[in-house]
């Protein structure tokens, strides 16, 4: 009875949409304010009964009604509660009720935040959120019915979640990715309602900006998480792969990013404007291009969903539709008259339309090199991959010239900046970090040009903040002008200090890891790296649903035992499908990582050892950055009556929209 | 002129959406074997079992026939291993090739887990695999009762890919006899 209740509700909150997104939309168009009321209630009904709805499917995993079909497919009785509850998104079916539900949960939160829009915008913006919802909705009841009962031969018991989604990662890591996919439809909704009511201001990119912001950050988190559980998770320490769904995931970050900083240029001084909007279309399509690559199965990878062209052509034509309308809608009425506001060379303007052209390279490069096999195969038939080594060759200089540009972006003004003084707030920055590159590059013996070229750009773009920093609070000295300082401006020096941080954990892992492969007889010892790793045999162990071979690796060292390590093998009974759970000593400066490989005769085993210095420091400047980007949503200027003070600043008059 | 300009993103999307629905019809898994409708390839090469036998592609005509390459390094077989062992017991004909394995290895997994298989090739130095192309373990080749190959499949069998791709086939050949 519960599923089809939440079938039902499912249904409802379909028909709410369709409300969302028609008559708002025909109200703003003949201005009438009753139809455009309609916006708000529909949106809030919508969410409850999405909510309703994903919590009917939640109660079927939780009392294990093997009469659904999905639950029958994605959970089993001796599944742990949490993992049954994680489950529900485990597969394609819920996770798309999870998608919905996010783009439900955005709208609430659009419609209950965004009371200072005039009446107009915001009927526009739920409308167009309304008809990406009507979109996805219909997607899940037509093609991929969560509550589909196997009746009325329903199995005894389910056949458990694929092994390696029960873990803890695997529990935030999708709705935080999908908060930040589904995020950027309010941004992208803001752009359309912009196009639609021909009016691209200064107040649309600052109405936009905290919402783009908070779905940046945490399509960030969502990422670092990812990348993190695929480094413990699939045994071979690595924790980037450049596979398509990684890149599906990486490509509307980077826009996003690129995204925030034109909108902080729109907002401040009004020029690229058509080209934000073309941003914040981007960002959103690449989301909706990226559950496709996920969801239709056009490309192989390690976490594609089943393979399924008729949910593929399903989202195809909506992605058409969507992407197309609203490229249609670009073309016909962004502005194309010049901007009057112009700009000199040396100006923060110029520095972040560099900073937007390196991004937007970058994904479009990462957008080959994800889509070329595909393209080939469909020319040519033939079949290619295309490896790390093209993305790394390309993707690290790009980068590198990101954090130069960096360096100088926070620093210089708007508008213009006299070179002189430039040049003086930027020597000394340039002298410490030449100084600091060579050190760490002496520091870490070994040399490699990556490395020095790496401790120099992540010094300079760290006391160029600084430098900022001071600069700032020059006139009413350091810390009582640091506590004048917005949370805007922290949250961006904190998202930069990631930046460096990351390229810093990015190029020390990559470049000192030590890797051992190697077979263990128990009581024996190797030394990596100066560690004694020393095995202590393997032994049966008996998990809720699966059994294990846990072994015990002490790691000494000089002479003193500094961990305890259990790598595992588990074999998960239901699907007999065997598991790596890599034994870990996180540490700031280094991960110690075993995992067991095939068991060899006399109890030994086959073990894989790895020292990997600064590997944490990867997640961690991903963290900074989704940090950064909370903080910086939280600004107070967000809160505030935004509509008059945007208006006052632009000298207008006026309160139609 | 900066209208036209503004329609670029419109029509590099819609190119990019052409190759997306050709996409769609085609399956990323599957490699093109140049093999298929070609004899199996000739070989002489001792049974898992029973190293003083040998095998040779005349033991492998007669009846239809999954031939399997499988190891016991690969992850993948193992998973594959106990849809082997379903089919075997509905009667489909599995012969195994044992690819560039350890023999010991090979029999004490067998014994383990069941060997689904009717006959089994020790291919040691993977030339029997060489010459059927293959790019790693597991594939599945689909012959006929006089030996030809008719499908190939790269990856482990899962229901679905036996109900959706190799069940027909197999049947189709099995009825033809």
């Amino acid at each position: 009875m519960i599923p089809e209740l939440g079938h039902l509700a499912m249904i409802l909150a379909l028909c709410l949409a369709a409300v969302q997104a028609s008559l708002p939309l025909i109200g703003a168009w003949r201005g009438d304010r009753q139809w455009m009321g309609l916006a708000r209630p529909a949106a809030w009904g919508q969410f409850a009964f999405l909510l309703f709805s994903f919590l009917c499917l939640t109660q079927a995993f939780l009392v294990d009604d093997f009469s659904v079909a999905y639950v029958a497919k994605n959970s089993n009785s001796a599944l742990p509660w949490f993992y049954k509850f994680s489950a529900v998104w485990g597969a394609h079916e819920g996770s798309l009720l999870l998608w919905a539900l996010i783009l439900g949960g955005w709208t609430f939160a659009v419609s209950v935040f965004s009371r200072q829009l005039p009446e107009v915008m915001l009927a526009r913006v739920l409308s167009v959120m309304g008809m990406i919802s009507v979109g996805f909705l219909l997607f899940l009841i037509v093609t991929s019915n969560p509550f589909a009962r196997l009746l009325p031969q329903s199995p005894a018991n389910g056949r458990d979640l694929n092994p390696l989604l029960q873990d803890f990662g695997l529990i935030v890591h999708p709705p935080m990715l999908y908060m930040g996919y589904v995020g950027f439809s309010v941004a992208f909704a803001f752009a359309i309602a912009a196009l639609l009511g021909g009016r691209l201001d200064a107040a649309w990119a600052r109405w936009s900006r905290p919402w783009t912001i908070v779905a940046w950050a945490f399509l960030g988190v969502g990422i670092v998480l990812g990348s993190w559980w695929a480094y413990y998770e699939l045994g071979w320490g690595g924790w980037w792969f450049w596979d398509p769904v990684e890149n599906a995931s990486l490509m509307p970050w980077l826009v996003g990013t690129a995204l925030l900083h034109s909108l902080a240029v729109t907002e401040k001084r009004g020029v690229f404007k058509s080209w934000t909007v073309l941003l914040a279309i981007a960002a959103f399509s690449l989301s909706l291009l990226g559950t496709f690559l996920v969801r239709s199965g056009v490309l192989t990878s390690v976490h594609a969903f089943a393979a399924d062209p008729e949910r593929g052509t399903f989202i195809l034509i909506f992605l058409l539709f969507v992407v197309g309308s609203s490229l249609t809608l670009f073309a016909l009425r962004a502005p194309v008259v010049k901007s009057s506001v112009g700009f000199g060379l040396w100006s923060r303007e110029t520095l972040l339309l560099a900073n937007n052209l390196v991004l937007v390279v970058a994904c479009a490069m990462v957008l080959l090199g994800t889509l070329y096999p595909l393209v080939l195969d469909a020319l040519t038939g033939a079949k290619l991959s295309v490896g790390p080594p093209y993305f790394n060759a390309l993707f690290l200089p790009l980068m590198a010239i990101l954090m130069l540009a960096l360096g100088v972006g926070v620093l210089v003004r708007w508008k213009d900046t006299p070179l002189k003084w430039l040049r003086g707030m930027l020597l000394p920055v340039l002298v410490v970090s030449g100084a600091l590159g060579l050190l760490g590059a002496w520091l870490f013996g070994d040399f490699h040009w990556a490395v020095l070229a790496t401790c120099l750009l992540a010094a300079w773009v760290v006391l160029a903040g600084v430098r900022d920093l001071l600069d700032k609070t020059r006139h009413k000295g350091l810390l009582k002008g640091i506590a004048g300082l917005s949370r805007s401006y922290w949250g961006m020096q904190i998202a930069h200090l990631g930046i460096a941080v990351c390229a810093l954990g990015v190029v020390l892992s990559s470049q000192y890891a030590l890797e051992r492969d190697l077979r263990m007889a128990p009581g024996e010892s190797v030394e990596v790296g100066g560690y004694q790793f020393v095995f202590d045999g393997a032994k049966h162990h008996q998990g809720p649903n699966y059994t294990s071979d846990r072994a015990t690796v002490h790691v000494l060292q000089d002479g003193r035992e500094i961990a305890v390590l259990h790598p595992e093998k588990r074999v998960y009974q239901v699907r007999a499908m065997p598991m790596t759970e890599a034994g870990i000593d996180p540490g700031f400066t280094r991960d110690l990582y075993v995992a067991l490989g095939e068991p060899l005769e006399d109890g030994a085993w086959a073990v894989r050892l790895h020292v990997k210095p600064f590997v944490r420091w990867i997640w961690l400047g991903g963290l900074l950055m989704g940090f950064g980007g909370f903080l910086a949503a939280l600004d107070r200027r967000y809160r505030v009556k935004v509509t008059t003070k945007a208006r006052e600043a632009l000298g207008l008059t006026g309160v139609q929209a | 002129m900066k209208r036209a300009l503004l329609l670029l993103p419109l029509a590099l999307f819609l190119v990019l959406a052409v190759f997306l629905y050709r996409g769609l019809f085609l399956d990323p898994a599957e490699l093109p074997s140049a093999l298929i409708g070609k004899p199996f390839p000739e070989f002489s090469l001792p049974s898992v079992h029973d190293s003083a036998r040998t095998l040779t592609a005349a033991d492998l005509k007669g009846k239809p026939a999954l031939v399997n390459v499988w190891a016991t390094w690969c992850p993948t077989c193992k998973a594959e291993h106990q849809m082997l062992n379903q089919l075997a017991g509905q009667g489909v004909n599995i012969v195994g090739v044992n690819y560039k394995d350890d023999n010991a290895a090979a029999r004490k997994w067998l014994k383990d887990f069941l060997d689904p298989y009717q006959l089994n090739i020790e291919d040691q130095v993977g030339s029997l695999g060489l010459n059927l192309g293959v790019y790693g373990a597991p594939e599945t080749f689909l012959i006929d009762k006089d030996g030809i190959i008719r499908h190939k499949y790269v990856g482990a069998i899962d229901e679905r890919v036996w109900r959706e791709q190799l069940a027909p086939l197999y049947q189709e050949l099995v009825d033809a006899r």
